[in-house]
């Protein structure tokens, strides 16, 4: 297993020990079938102890994973006729998002996303996905162009956060994220939002205006990364994982808190181990909802975006707490 | 036929009587204590407090603006005091059953007298009705949660219905972490609610002031048809520190200051305490029907 992660060790050490009496048993010819078979339930078993168990800092480690499915890895499996366009025809084009247009089972849509690199020198390139003010009015641009052409939008949400850097706040970095609030609440177009690893703060929000809200299985979308809140709460960033169980991030405490429509399953495991799986699954979710959201005009998505957001938050009325 | 063309299309009735309820908000009305002294932050000069409050709390010798609660700001602005508050009686829960989340906010309660971080209400400028939001730095810094989100959301709503301009002095660290992801959709919901008055043909002024940063920079603040700043407001979307250490080199000193930012073409106008009313007056004005030509 590649890039496991700490918490895999057991399994992994497990499947090693698999793997090392199945050579034993070619180069030996001596028949271990018997104990492979039993290990090869325990495996199964601790698999599904371990995976079906993910603590909240478990699962940011998942939605953090190198190997991950991308944006682009996401689009070229669920599209085709995909062309990539460029720039936000005021100052350049961050390549910390990507987007353009394409074929969803036939359908035209335009599809946008936060792009994370896999490596070092993709990261570098792509600034590790998070978007510089140009970033997001690229993406309001092919927007707008969607909303003109009558074309479903999907955003596929992977940020850190917003690039907290001088040209960023030079260039507007607040004015950007809010612009692409505002106008995605104002498009007659269905928008579907999915977060499919990180979801952090307002620079993940400015793609998430969507009529459905989905998260992938082990993805997180938060107020604060869980590093920050800890540097702020208890002014100590090694009590991130702390902060991950108090600040309700995963996938099952969106649905729970009612912030998200649905959760789109993994294979065991995470995306990153069956691209293919992970894929057929967000594509049923694609579909169904885009269905749903199809049979509503224009007028009809803007109020159900609307109603949507204004539902959200939770507060008392003094009457009745006293 | 001409006439209509050139006359703007909105038209701003005057408040009617039984609303002109002589309330400010429930707040405390100074933050310094009477009598006492106050040494400016900024250049060191002593003011009386009470001065400084007929002063609008600016410094009389370097114009240093301190900062002001929200029954301070109201009372500055609108007409002879006089305010109508909407939504008092909406108070925060607790969602995330964060640690110590309640106690804070009963705590910042006590200390402030206001039930939350904005106060929303109408009044008139120079006999033009408004709406207006006020935070107030001092209750959780600011902070957004879903009850400065949905007073917001209420205020513009209810802008919308009366046809009337939304002014927003904002105050904010950003989000209302303890709130969590709830927080955060309060950028959402305020912007989508400012969509609607965009869409309506409704004005919106927005005011910075010291400090307006994170979730509420990057969402609301920011959507103004004028975005105006007080002198010397701290504005960005990033914190100094952070950023610091993101690109790991020393910011310059009026980084992310009202001035800053104007050079930058971020703001529409810098505007002294003093002058803000006259300006608010007069943009109001400029958008209601006058006779025509
Ligand atoms: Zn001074």
């Amino acid at each position: 297993m590649a890039g496991e992660l700490p918490f895999e060790k057991p399994l992994v050490e497990l499947q090693s020990k698999i793997e090392e009496l199945r050579k034993f048993t070619e180069e030996k010819q001596i028949d271990l079938s018997d104990e492979i078979v039993k290990l090869e339930c325990k495996a199964k078993e601790l698999a599904e102890e371990i995976y079906g168990n993910l603590t909240p800092w478990q699962r940011v480690q998942m939605a953090r994973h190198p190997e991950r499915p991308t944006t682009l890895d996401l689009i070229k499996d669920l599209c085709t006729d995909f062309v990539e366009l460029h720039g936000d025809r005021l100052f350049g084009d961050d390549s910390a998002i990507v987007g353009g247009v394409a074929r969803f089972n036939g359908i035209p849509v335009t599809v946008i996303g936060h792009q994370k690199g896999k490596d070092t020198k993709e990261n570098i390139a792509r600034n590790f996905g998070m978007p510089h003010p140009e970033g997001y009015r690229k993406a309001l641009r092919l927007m707008q162009q969607a909303d003109k052409f009558n074309r479903p939008i999907i955003c596929f949400i992977n940020t850190q956060g917003a690039y907290p850097g001088m040209a960023a706040e030079e260039r507007g970095q607040s004015e950007a994220i809010a612009r692409n609030l505002r106008e995605m609440a104002s498009f007659g177009v269905p928008i579907i939002s999915i977060v499919i690893g990180e979801g952090g703060s307002g620079g993940a929000l400015a793609l998430g205006v969507g009529n459905r809200i989905l998260m992938m299985e082990n993805s997180i979308y938060s107020v604060i990364s869980p590093e920050g809140a800890a540097a702020l709460l208890w002014k100590d960033s090694g009590q991130a994982q702390r902060a991950a169980e108090s600040l309700k991030i995963t996938a099952q405490d969106l649905n729970e808190l009612g912030i998200i429509d649905e959760i789109i399953a993994e294979p065991l495991g995470g995306a990153h181990r069956n691209y293919a799986l992970a894929v057929q699954e967000m594509r049923k979710s694609i579909e169904k909802n885009l269905t749903e959201l199809r049979n509503l005009n224009s007028d009809e998505l803007v109020e159900d975006r609307y109603d949507k957001f204004k539902a959200m938050g939770k507060y008392n009325l003094l009457s009745e707490i006293s | 036929m001409l006439r209509d063309i050139f006359q703007k299309k909105r038209k701003y009735a005057t408040l009617p009587k039984e609303k002109h309820v002589n309330t400010a908000p429930s707040v405390e009305k100074t933050q310094v204590p009477e009598g006492l002294m106050v040494k400016c932050p900024k250049c060191g000069a002593i003011s009386y407090s009470r001065e400084l409050t007929k002063n609008l709390k600016v410094c009389h010798q370097c114009d240093h603006h301190y900062a002001m609660n929200a029954f301070e700001r109201v009372s500055a602005l609108l007409d002879d005091g006089q305010f109508f508050e909407y939504d008092n009686d909406l108070r925060s829960d607790d969602p995330l059953s964060f640690p110590d989340y309640l106690n804070k906010l009963e705590s910042d309660h006590q200390k402030t007298g206001l039930s939350e971080a904005v106060v929303t209400g109408e009044g008139t400028i120079k006999g033009f009705p408004v709406v207006i939001g006020v935070m107030d730095s001092r209750f959780r810094m600011g902070s957004m949660g879903s009850v400065v989100g949905e007073k917001i959301a209420r205020a513009i709503e209810r802008a919308i219905e009366k046809n009337y301009p939304v002014i927003i002095f904002s105050a904010s660290g950003g989000a209302r972490m303890q709130e969590g992801v709830l927080s955060l959709m309060q950028m959402a919901k305020t912007s989508a609610a400012l969509a609607k008055l965009h869409k309506a043909g409704g004005l919106f002024i927005s005011v910075m002031t010291n400090p307006t940063t994170g979730g509420v920079s990057a969402s609301f603040a920011s959507l103004g048809d004028y975005n105006f700043a007080e002198p010397g407001a701290l504005i960005g979307f990033a914190g100094r520190r952070i950023i610091e250490q993101t690109i790991r080199q020393k910011l310059p000193d009026d980084f992310q200051t009202a001035e800053f930012l104007l050079k930058k073409g971020q703001l529409d106008k810098v505007i002294h305490r003093k002058e803000m009313r006259n300006v608010l007056g007069n943009i109001v004005s400029l958008h209601s029907v006058k006779e025509g030509i």
